[in-house]
């Protein structure tokens, strides 16, 4: 008979009554360790100084003009149409960068060629490269008498100054999400049930398609998320390129800073909390994605 | 008997499609990642090296890298303290309402850079809601270097305690609970128990950090003010050079902050694979 089973866990005494007290009700475990009372004091505070508070000033800002000026400063046209282009082209981008992060992820766990850990490194380029570096770069690059820009324009396609220029650079910040959530799911996958689909006769398209997608899905599904949700609220990598034409190329994130220089505060806040909103939305989504995925594992 | 045909195995692609997935996948991190970055340098150039070394001697733009590594001088350790901070709360104590901390922490990084900086022209700004008692004390937070600040600090929040907080959950509390049992005191059990434990993982935490620090744009453009040598940091200066028209100059100034990016890139990378085991198992930031 191990100890354990002859004594309580914790605590010397027997219980009274062979039966052990109920367990206090206060809100955290007792611990040995010293620090509690100071690592989350300091914790709580400055969370709530730098994130909590400054954003509870935005979300009540936007009602000091009631619903009717909430709805005047988001309900018009060029509002709208700016919302829309950071939503859709964001969707669009993350649409590009589940396919070709997918292929991008797959190359770099599957196969060996040379230089692969330098190509793995650059992935990460968007997250370490400045916004405003990449964007200058990209409207550069773009630009109607740009290395890629002018051969375009030859073909009749504009990117500079369109939503295409915005869903370009869209792409180039989110490629890095898929990338990252899909590779440890890749490298963990067993190839038995490959194995055994190839034995049972499949063939390796069928194979792809019927059982490495589907057990990648839910990290795919992931990546694409936090890819968009970085997306939406871009700005950097966008201005340059996108020449933030109102009702054309101009998005949300601009639009607020076009709001500020105005001295429209509300106004501003009121795009501000649109955005925040949306968020929440993709922050509560990818917890739920995440809590999705790990049940599948 | 010769082998002259080896089948493939049944995980093994068909070479061809081996080769045009290679293709695509490279082909793609070339026109979207690589060609970029090469422009940075060329553009810089395109005006000859006198030009570029001007640009960036230039008053204005070494008053943006002084405001720049100040910014991030201030931002990058307070955050390191905070991520230490919570780190230690979450890793080493249960409590309730844990989860929905560590979420709270995730949360700047969801958050548009130009909301981020809103919040503190809505807090600080002369309409925002401590603008009069700032402006009867004389004291600038918006369009000045507090500001700044803050909204850096804002954008880098998450980056070392969502680093840490994962690595000090799998290291556990057991070595803590034998130093602290064996009688040492609560600052020397985390110098000489934890930090050796964590100081690869808080140095990669910082590494990105810090690239984020002095790259960030959006939430600084909105509190900044855009003063020239005054509140404008590089990636503003930049900007204001690219509108400018003085394309050379914005990519020479640009250089720097893409030589900084590479650098962190191959720190990165070094760290992920000389210290794999002692910074947490899944990156994606």
């Amino acid at each position: 008979m191990s100890l354990a089973a002859t004594f309580p866990a914790r605590g010397g005494a027997p219980f009274k009554n062979g039966a052990p007290p109920r367990a206090a009700r206060t809100w955290r475990n007792p611990s040995a360790l010293p620090g509690f009372g100071l690592s989350l004091g300091f914790t709580l505070f400055y969370l709530s100084a730098i994130v909590l508070v400054p954003l509870a000033a935005l979300v009540i800002r936007p009602w000091e003009l009631g619903w009717s000026g909430f709805w005047d400063a988001v309900g018009n046209a060029r509002v709208l149409h700016a919302l829309k282009l950071s939503f859709g082209g964001a969707a669009i981008a993350a649409a590009i960068n589940s396919v070709f992060g997918l292929i991008v992820a797959w190359v770099l766990v599957r196969y060996r060629f040379p230089g692969k850990r330098i190509v793995d490194a650059l992935v990460d380029l968007p997250f370490a490269l400045p916004t405003a570096v990449a964007g200058i770069a990209l409207s550069a690059l773009y630009a109607r008498n740009g290395w890629l820009g002018a051969p375009l324009e030859a073909m009749g396609i504009h990117i500079a100054y369109t939503p295409l220029g915005v869903v370009l650079a869209l792409t180039f910040i989110g490629l890095p999400f898929v990338v990252r959530t899909l590779q440890p799911i890749l490298s963990e996958l067993s190839r038995e049930s490959e194995e055994a689909a190839a034995t049972l006769g499949a063939t390796r398209f069928q194979t792809m398609r019927r059982v490495i997608l589907p057990m990648l899905s839910p990290a795919l599904l992931t990546g694409t998320a936090m890819a968009f949700a970085r997306a939406v609220g871009e700005y950097g990598s966008v201005i340059f390129i996108a020449g933030n034409l109102p009702g054309i190329s101009e998005i949300a994130p601009l639009l607020i800073i076009i709001k500020l220089n105005e001295n429209d505060y509300a106004g501003a806040a009121a795009i501000g909390v649109i955005m925040l909103a949306a968020s929440f939305v993709m922050l509560l989504a990818l917890n739920l994605l995440q809590a999705w995925a790990s049940a599948r594992r | 008997m010769k082998v002259i045909f080896r089948p493939r195995g049944p995980t093994r692609d068909h070479p061809l499609l081996r080769w045009s997935l290679t293709g695509i996948a490279l082909g793609f991190i070339g026109l979207f990642l690589v060609l970029p970055l090469a422009t940075v340098f060329t553009e810089a150039l395109g005006e000859g090296w006198r030009a570029a070394l001007d640009a960036i001697t230039d008053p204005e733009a070494q008053s943006a890298i002084r405001l720049t590594l100040l910014a991030a001088a201030i931002a990058v350790p307070l955050n390191a303290l905070f991520g230490i901070a919570a780190s230690w709360a979450v890793a080493k104590f249960d409590f309730w309402g844990k989860g929905f901390l560590v979420t709270l922490i995730d949360l700047p990084f969801s958050i548009s850079p130009v909301v981020s900086g809103l919040i503190y022209v809505l807090m600080f700004g002369l309409q925002g809601w401590f603008g009069d008692t700032l402006r009867d004390h004389d004291i600038k937070i918006i369009f000045a270097l507090p500001g700044i600040v803050l909204a850096t600090i804002f954008v880098t929040f998450p980056f070392v305690a969502r680093e840490l907080i994962p690595l000090m959950t799998d290291q556990g509390r057991d070595e803590e609970e034998a130093a602290v049992s064996l009688g040492a005191g609560g600052f020397s059990t985390f110098r000489r128990v934890t930090l050796p434990n964590i100081k690869w993982g808080l140095l990669y935490g910082v590494l990105l950090c810090n690239a984020r620090a002095m790259g960030e744009f959006g939430a600084v453009s909105v509190v900044s003010g855009h003063i020239r040598g005054l509140t404008d940091t590089m990636p503003l200066h930049i900007e204001a050079l690219y509108n400018d028209y003085h394309y050379s100059a914005a990519f020479a100034v640009a250089t720097l902050l893409a030589l900084l990016a590479l650098v962190t890139l191959a720190l990165k990378s070094l760290l992920e694979w000389r210290y794999a085991d002692e910074i947490s198992a899944v990156h994606h930031h």
